[in-house]
C-alpha cells in the first residue's frame, strides 16, 4: 500500500491540516490505485486472449464441435481417444520430434561454436553480429517458399548442385527423412545467429580471473572452452534449450509452405513431414473439427511442457558432469 | 608472458576465424539473393542445369504481376495498420507496467510480476481454437483488430522494461517530481518517459518485426480478401501452377523493406538481444 513515490503531501496541504483536502484524497488514491491501472492492460489482454483460450481448449476439446455449431455435443474424452487410436496423429508426432531434434540439436552447438569465435578480438565486431543475426529479419512465409523452391525436386538449385558433383538428386519432398533434413535446415539458418548472440552476451559476461587461472594452470584454448566456458554457461544454454524446444514443437509455417502441393495442410502426399500444429490446423479449419484439433493442442501443450523439464533435466546433467572434469 | 601466448595464438587463427564468419552471412545471405535472382527473371531460367549467377531484368515486371495477382498493396497497409499499432500499444503499455513493477510498491506485485514471467513460457498459439470462435462470436473474424486485439502488450515487452527502468529510473528524480506536485502519471510522463528511450527504441523494433512477420493467426482469422503481408504471400504461392519468379518477386517485394530497416538498425538491434540476454 505504501509507495515509494508517496512522498510528504504537497505545499498546500499545511492550510487544512484538520481534514485532508479532495486534492490530497485525489493524490493518495493517485499512489494507491495508479500500479494496478498500469499493469491491469497486460492482465486483461493475457487473461482474455491467453489464458482464457487455453483453459478453453481443454473445455472444448470434450465436445463433437463443428465450425459454426451452435449446439456442441458433449463427447466426453472420446476426442482422446480417438486420437490415441489415429495413425496421423502418432505420425504427426514423430515427425515433429524428428524436425524438432534436428533442428535444435546442431543449432545450440553450431551457435556455441559461433559465439565462440564471435568472442575473439576482431576487427568491426558490430559488423559481424548484425551480418550473423540477418536471416532473423526474414519473415517464415518467404522462407519457406524460397527453400521450397531450393529443394525443389525438379529444378531446385540443391540438387543441381548436387548433380553437379556427380550426386544423386533427392526426393526432398517425398523422402520422409529429407524432408525432414530440409525443413530443420529452414530453422537452423533463421535461428542459428540469434542464439549465437545470446550465448556470445553470457560469455563476455563471464568472469575474467577464472580464464586467467586456467592459463596460468597452463590449460589451452580448447580445454578452456570445454573446461572452463561450457559449464559456465549453463543457465544460457539451458534458456537457449528451452526456448528452442518451445519454438521446435510447434513448427506449423515451414511445412505448410513446403508441400509440392501449394496450400495444402497434408505435409506432403503421405503425410511425410506434417507436424502436429500443421494437422491441429488441418484438423480445425480444414476439417472444421474445432473439438478434435483442441485434443490436439491440449496433448502438444503437454508435450512442450514434458520436453521442455526433460531438457532442462539433461542440460543441467551434461553442463555439470562437463564441470566435475575440471 | 601468457598474454603473449595468447595473442599469437589468435594470430595465427585469424585467417581461419574470419574465412568461417564470412563463409557463414554469405550462405545468411544466399536465400535473399536467390529470391531477388528469381524475381528478377523469368520463370524459364529455373529449368536451366546451371542457373545465371546475375539478375535479369524482369524484376519490375514480375512486380507488377504481384500486386495484380493478390490485393498486395491493401495488405500491405494491413501490415502497416496492425505492426505500427501493436508497437505502439505494446511499447506504451509495457512502459507503464514496468513502471509499476520497478518503482512502486503495491500489494502483490513481486507474485504478479512472477505471474508474468512464467506467462512468457506460454505458448499462445495453442489457443488459437477458442480464440478463433471468440472473434467470430464478435463478427471480428476478417478484420484487423483481431489480429490486433491479441497482441495489445505482452509478457516479453512488460519484463524487458521492467529490467530497464530499474537501473535507468533514480527514485530521487520520481520523489522530486512528487515534491513539486506532479500525479504518478506525470512522473511517468516526464520522468520516466525521456529516460527509457533506447530500450523503448529496442521493443518498437522487435515488436515491429514479429507483428509484421507473424503469420498463423493472420492466416486463421483474416480472409483473402483482406489479408496482410504474410497471408498475401502464401495466398500467392497456393495456385494450382507455382509461376516461381512472380511468387518470389512478391517475397522479395514483403521481405526488402523489413531488411533496409534491419541493416540501418541493425546495431541496435543486437545490442538490445545482447543486453536482454545477460539480463533475461
Amino acid at each position: 500500500m505504501t509507495t515509494v513515490v508517496e512522498k510528504p503531501p504537497r505545499q498546500d496541504a499545511p492550510r487544512e491540516r484538520a481534514k485532508p483536502t479532495l486534492r490530497h484524497r485525489l493524490s493518495r488514491w493517485d499512489v494507491k490505485f495508479s500500479p494496478y491501472v498500469y499493469i491491469a492492460p497486460f492482465f486483461v489482454v493475457f487473461g482474455l486472449t491467453g489464458l482464457f483460450p487455453l483453459l478453453y481448449t481443454a473445455y472444448v476439446s470434450l465436445f463433437d464441435w463443428e465450425i459454426g455449431d451452435d449446439d456442441p455435443k458433449f463427447i466426453g474424452l472420446e476426442n482422446f481417444v480417438t486420437l490415441f487410436g489415429d495413425a496421423q496423429f502418432w505420425n504427426a508426432l514423430v515427425n515433429t520430434i524428428s524436425i524438432f531434434l534436428l533442428s535444435s540439436v546442431p543449432q545450440v552447438i553450431i551457435a556455441v561454436l559461433l559465439a565462440a569465435l564471435l568472442s575473439l578480438r576482431l576487427r568491426f565486431p558490430a559488423s559481424w553480429r548484425v551480418g550473423i543475426l540477418l536471416p532473423y529479419s526474414a519473415s517464415l512465409v518467404a522462407l519457406g517458399i524460397i527453400f521450397a523452391n531450393l529443394f525443389g525436386p525438379r529444378y531446385g538449385l540443391v540438387n543441381a548442385m548436387l548433380e553437379t558433383f556427380g550426386l544423386d538428386r533427392v526426393e526432398w519432398q517425398a523422402n520422409r527423412f529429407a524432408s525432414h533434413l530440409a525443413i530443420a535446415t529452414m530453422v537452423n539458418w533463421r535461428w542459428t545467429g540469434y542464439n549465437a548472440l545470446i550465448v556470445l552476451a553470457a560469455m563476455q559476461a563471464l568472469p575474467r580471473d577464472v580464464y586467467e587461472a586456467a592459463v596460468v594452470d597452463g590449460a589451452g584454448a580448447v580445454r578452456r572452452f570445454f573446461s572452463v566456458t561450457l559449464p559456465m554457461l549453463r543457465p544460457t544454454l539451458i534458456f537457449v534449450v528451452i526456448t528452442s524446444t518451445i519454438g521446435g514443437l510447434q513448427i506449423f509455417t515451414e511445412p505448410k509452405l513446403f508441400d509440392a502441393m501449394p496450400g495444402s495442410n497434408n505435409g506432403g502426399s503421405q503425410h511425410q513431414f506434417q507436424t502436429l500444429t500443421l494437422y491441429l490446423y488441418q484438423s480445425a479449419f480444414e476439417g472444421f473439427d474445432l473439438g478434435y484439433a483442441s485434443a490436439i493442442a491440449w496433448l502438444l501443450f503437454l508435450l512442450i511442457i514434458l520436453i521442455a523439464l526433460a531438457n532442462f533435466l539433461i542440460t543441467r546433467r551434461l553442463a555439470a558432469t562437463t564441470g566435475l572434469k575440471r | 608472458m601468457t598474454v603473449l601466448r595468447l595473442h599469437r595464438r589468435r594470430g595465427g587463427s585469424r585467417f581461419f576465424v574470419y574465412a568461417t564468419l564470412i563463409a557463414f552471412i554469405a550462405g545468411s545471405l544466399f536465400p535473399f539473393y536467390w529470391s531477388f535472382l528469381v524475381a528478377s527473371r523469368d520463370t524459364g531460367m529455373l529449368s536451366d542445369h546451371l542457373p545465371p549467377l546475375l539478375p535479369g531484368g524482369n524484376f519490375w515486371s514480375n512486380a507488377s504481376r504481384v500486386f495484380d495477382s493478390v490485393p498486395f498493396w491493401k495488405a500491405l497497409g494491413n501490415s502497416v495498420i496492425v505492426a505500427g499499432t501493436v508497437t505502439l500499444t505494446t511499447v506504451l503499455f509495457s512502459a507503464l507496467a514496468g513502471f509499476a513493477f520497478a518503482k512502486m510498491r503495491f500489494r502483490g506485485s513481486n507474485g504478479l510480476f512472477v505471474f508474468i514471467v512464467v506467462t512468457l513460457a506460454v505458448p499462445t498459439q495453442l489457443g488459437v481454437i477458442p480464440l478463433f470462435i471468440m472473434m467470430s462470436d464478435l463478427g471480428w473474424a476478417g478484420h484487423l483488430q483481431a489480429v490486433i486485439v491479441p497482441n495489445l502488450v505482452t509478457a516479453f515487452g512488460v519484463f524487458w522494461m521492467r529490467q530497464y527502468i530499474v537501473d535507468a529510473v533514480p527514485y530521487e528524480l520520481i520523489e522530486a517530481a512528487r515534491v513539486d506536485g506532479c500525479s504518478v502519471f506525470g512522473t511517468f510522463v516526464h520522468v520516466c518517459l525521456p529516460a527509457i528511450r533506447p530500450a523503448a527504441a529496442v521493443l518498437a523494433m522487435f515488436t515491429f518485426m514479429m507483428s509484421w512477420n507473424d503469420f498463423l493467426w493472420p492466416l486463421i482469422v483474416l480472409d483473402a480478401g483482406n489479408p496482410t503481408v504474410q497471408v498475401a504471400l502464401e495466398k500467392l504461392q497456393s495456385g494450382h501452377y507455382v509461376d516461381y519468379s512472380l511468387v518470389l518477386a512478391g517475397t522479395t517485394l514483403a521481405t526488402i523493406p523489413v531488411l533496409i530497416v534491419f541493416l540501418l538498425l541493425g546495431r541496435q538491434i543486437v545490442a538490445g538481444i545482447m543486453q536482454g540476454a545477460v539480463k533475461g
